[in-house]
Order: C-alpha cells, then sequence, then structure tokens
C-alpha cells in the first residue's frame, strides 16, 4: 500500500485539560496534516472534551490505559492503519510526528515507533525519581526484550495496523507504557525508538507522586514477572490475533488500583 | 466449662445474636441490597457459629484433630481461614469488574460518539453518517465472550 493512502489516527488522551487539548490538537494538525486527531476525554470535569474533532467521551474517569485502549478500538474499528499517541497535556511535541512515520513505514522493521527522552540529551530536567524507576524499568525490559530499551515509559509512540489490533483487544491499567512494550515483545512485534525531546510536564495531572510510584513501581514489576507466565498466542503475520483462551482480557488479572 | 449456668448463658447470647444476623441477612436479600449467592454463604458461616454455641465439645474435638492445645486457638484460625479465602474472593470478583466496567464504559464512549457522528451527519443531509465507518470487526465489539465471562462467575 502507497503510504499516501494509509488512514493515519493520533489518539490525545486528555483528563481536564481544556486548556491544553484545543492547542495539542492544532499543533497535530499544522504538524501533521495527514493525521485525523481523536480526543480521549476520560471524564473530565470541564471541557475538555469540547476541544477535539472527534471526540469520545468516557462517562467516567478509566485512568490512561483505558483511555488510550478506547483509542486504539476506535482506530480498529474505522480501519486506521497508524495510530500514534499524543499526551493531552502538550508532553509530546507533535513535530515529531512525520519523523515516528517515517521510521515506522521505511524502516520497515519496526511495528512500534516510540519517541525515546533518554536517546539524546533530554532538554530538560528530569526528576530524578521518575528517571530512577524509568531506568530500572529500562534494566529490567531490557533484559526481556534483548534489545535496548531506553525509555519504556514514554507515552509518544506510534504502531501499526498489528499494533492496533493488539492494543485494542488487551492493554495494561495505569501506567500501561511498560506492560505494553512487553506484550508486543510476547507477540513478536518489533519495537524501534527515536530520540525526541519532550516539554516539562508543567499542566494539569502530575500523574506519579512518591509514595504512589513506589507503588506503580512495584506494580508493573509484578505485572512484568506475571506476564512472563501467561501464554500468549503469536498471531501469524497480518492475521488478527486469536482472542485469549479464557476470553476475559488478561489484564482482568490484575487488581485495578483503588 | 466447670459452670454449666455460665455456658448457658454465653450460648444463649450467641444463639440471639446469630438470629439477628440471619434475620439482618434475609432482610437484605428482600430489600436487594444483597444477592442470594453471597447471602448462602454468610448464613453458612452464621450457622456455622451456631454449631459452635450450642455444641460446645465440636470446638475441643476439632482443635484436638488439628492438634492445637488450647480451643479458642482452632476457632480463630478456622474463622481467619474463612475471611481470608472470603476477601480473596471479593478482591478477585471486584477485579472481574473493574475489567467490565472497562469495557462497558469504553463502548458507552464509542456509541455516543457514533451518535453525535449521525446526528452531525443527518444535519448536513447526510444519512450515511458524518464519518466514514469500516465494517466492525465482530470479535473487537466484544472483548469479553459473554458465554466465558459467566462461567468465570462461579
Amino acid at each position: 500500500m502507497n503510504d499516501a493512502e494509509l488512514r493515519r489516527l493520533a489518539i490525545v488522551p486528555a483528563l481536564n485539560e481544556a486548556g491544553m487539548v484545543g492547542r495539542v490538537v492544532r499543533d497535530i494538525r499544522r504538524e501533521a496534516p495527514d493525521f485525523d486527531v481523536l480526543v480521549v476525554d476520560d471524564g473530565s470535569t470541564d471541557d475538555t472534551a469540547a476541544e477535539g474533532a472527534h471526540v469520545l467521551r468516557h462517562p467516567f474517569n478509566l485512568g490512561i490505559g483505558g483511555a488510550v485502549q478506547s483509542g486504539y478500538k476506535y482506530a480498529l474499528a474505522h480501519g486506521y492503519d497508524v495510530a500514534v499517541q499524543v499526551d493531552g497535556d502538550g508532553q509530546h511535541k507533535p513535530e515529531y510526528l512525520p519523523e515516528l512515520a517515517r521510521e515506522l513505514h521505511t524502516e520497515g522493521a519496526a511495528d512500534m515507533v516510540t519517541g525515546s527522552r533518554f536517546l539524546e540529551d533530554p532538554g530538560y530536567k528530569v526528576p530524578i525519581g521518575r528517571r530512577a524507576g524509568n531506568m530500572i524499568f529500562a534494566i529490567v525490559l531490557s533484559g526481556i526484550v534483548r534489545r535496548r530499551i531506553t525509555d519504556p515509559t514514554s507515552g509518544f509512540r506510534m504502531t501499526n495496523r498489528r499494533g492496533i489490533e493488539l492494543f485494542a483487544r488487551d492493554y495494561p491499567h495505569d501506567y500501561p507504557e511498560v506492560e505494553a512494550i512487553l506484550m508486543l515483545h510476547h507477540h513478536r512485534l518489533r519495537i524501534h525508538e527515536v530520540p525526541v525531546r519532550m516539554n516539562a510536564r508543567g499542566f494539569g495531572r502530575s500523574s506519579i507522586d512518591y509514595p504512589r510510584s513506589a507503588f506503580y513501581m512495584a506494580k508493573v514489576l509484578l505485572a512484568i514477572f506475571v506476564g512472563l507466565f501467561r501464554r500468549r498466542p503469536v498471531p501469524a503475520d497480518g492475521a488478527a490475533p486469536p482472542p485469549n483462551e479464557d476470553g476475559v482480557a488478561p489484564s482482568a488479572a490484575t487488581a485495578k488500583e483503588g | 466449662m466447670s459452670d454449666s449456668g455460665l455456658d448457658t448463658q454465653i450460648q444463649l447470647i450467641a444463639l440471639a445474636i446469630t438470629v439477628v444476623f440471619f434475620v439482618f441477612i434475609l432482610d437484605l436479600v428482600r430489600r436487594r441490597r444483597l444477592v442470594e449467592r453471597y447471602a448462602l454463604l454468610w448464613m453458612v458461616a452464621g450457622f456455622a457459629l451456631v454449631v459452635l454455641a450450642v455444641w460446645r465439645d465440636l470446638l475441643d474435638v476439632l482443635s484436638d484433630a488439628l492438634g492445637i492445645a488450647y480451643p479458642p486457638n482452632a476457632l480463630f484460625i478456622i474463622a481467619f481461614g474463612i475471611a481470608f479465602v472470603l476477601l480473596l474472593h471479593f478482591s478477585v470478583a471486584t477485579s472481574r469488574l473493574s475489567e467490565e466496567t472497562k469495557i462497558l464504559a469504553q463502548e458507552v464512549a464509542r456509541l455516543d460518539s457514533e451518535v453525535r457522528a449521525m446526528r452531525t451527519g443527518q444535519a448536513n443531509g447526510d444519512p450515511a453518517g458524518g464519518q466514514p465507518v469500516a465494517p466492525r470487526d465482530p470479535e473487537a465489539a466484544s472483548p469479553v465472550d459473554p458465554s466465558s465471562a459467566s462461567t468465570t462467575d462461579q
């Protein structure tokens, strides 16, 4: 298929980002006009929902994992070939979208391309706690996946049809980026990182504070560990991944926070 | 155990509490605040309490069988074990409910967006809807197979 015929979707998860989402949507339109924009309003209490072109409105807050998965389900249902996550808080710069898309297509070796802050100088001071957590995940994941993952917590990622199908069916709960990499690996989908700079999170939610990050750390490590023992069928090339043996999304086994 | 009069008194109190407990459980079911499945569970637990209250020697027999010198400890161990299993069961049930709730919320959001797109499309005189809708993958529409979901419900 010619690159020009590909249908591309930018998924913008947003929670109470009324001030920011409009800017993110405009930036995507300007920097990457070949992307349709879908805002997933994850139960906002302000008028976040009013600003996107296509909007999915969750009746209540599901967390980032549920919001992103809603986007992938939409992408699958509407026949998109490429989907990219762009945070609604302005952290991810849409100017990188063409480059991510180039890597996804021309490389031909990647089913998901992630924008990594740590391949080059991040351009802003990443808080030490987050950086340390990131490093632990990076070491653990790189060992399992057997290739270098520098930024496993980056949510700035673009995937092809195979990734869309996988994530629409099964996506981890909160703080899902790390587990998602493991899922891709289990399904033999290839991951590639490109260096990006991100804006420091200064708006809306700061998603991780200290006692919580310890909890998340333990939770995600547990999820990685359990994931190693979870049988995941490997889909054939181009075929949709078959549903799990028990029919229920495996992430149901992980107790949701709160 | 020497003073049988005291024994009878505490047995009566235990019986009275259990009766109140039973009535409370049944009332919860009557008001549809508790499904029968869990009501049965609690009534079995209440029945076990009654048996232990009335038949004093049972606890001694049980603790002997378990090799526990002090009978009340046997009671605590059994009670704790049952409570533990119950709590684990509820954690599992809560996890399943939260997964099902997530899927429902996502479906609601999807339907909501489709309804709004259709309304916009009709307003523009386009009966097919405002945005291209590709044929849906039937499996994607039902991430939880209803038949297998109900089998996990035991």
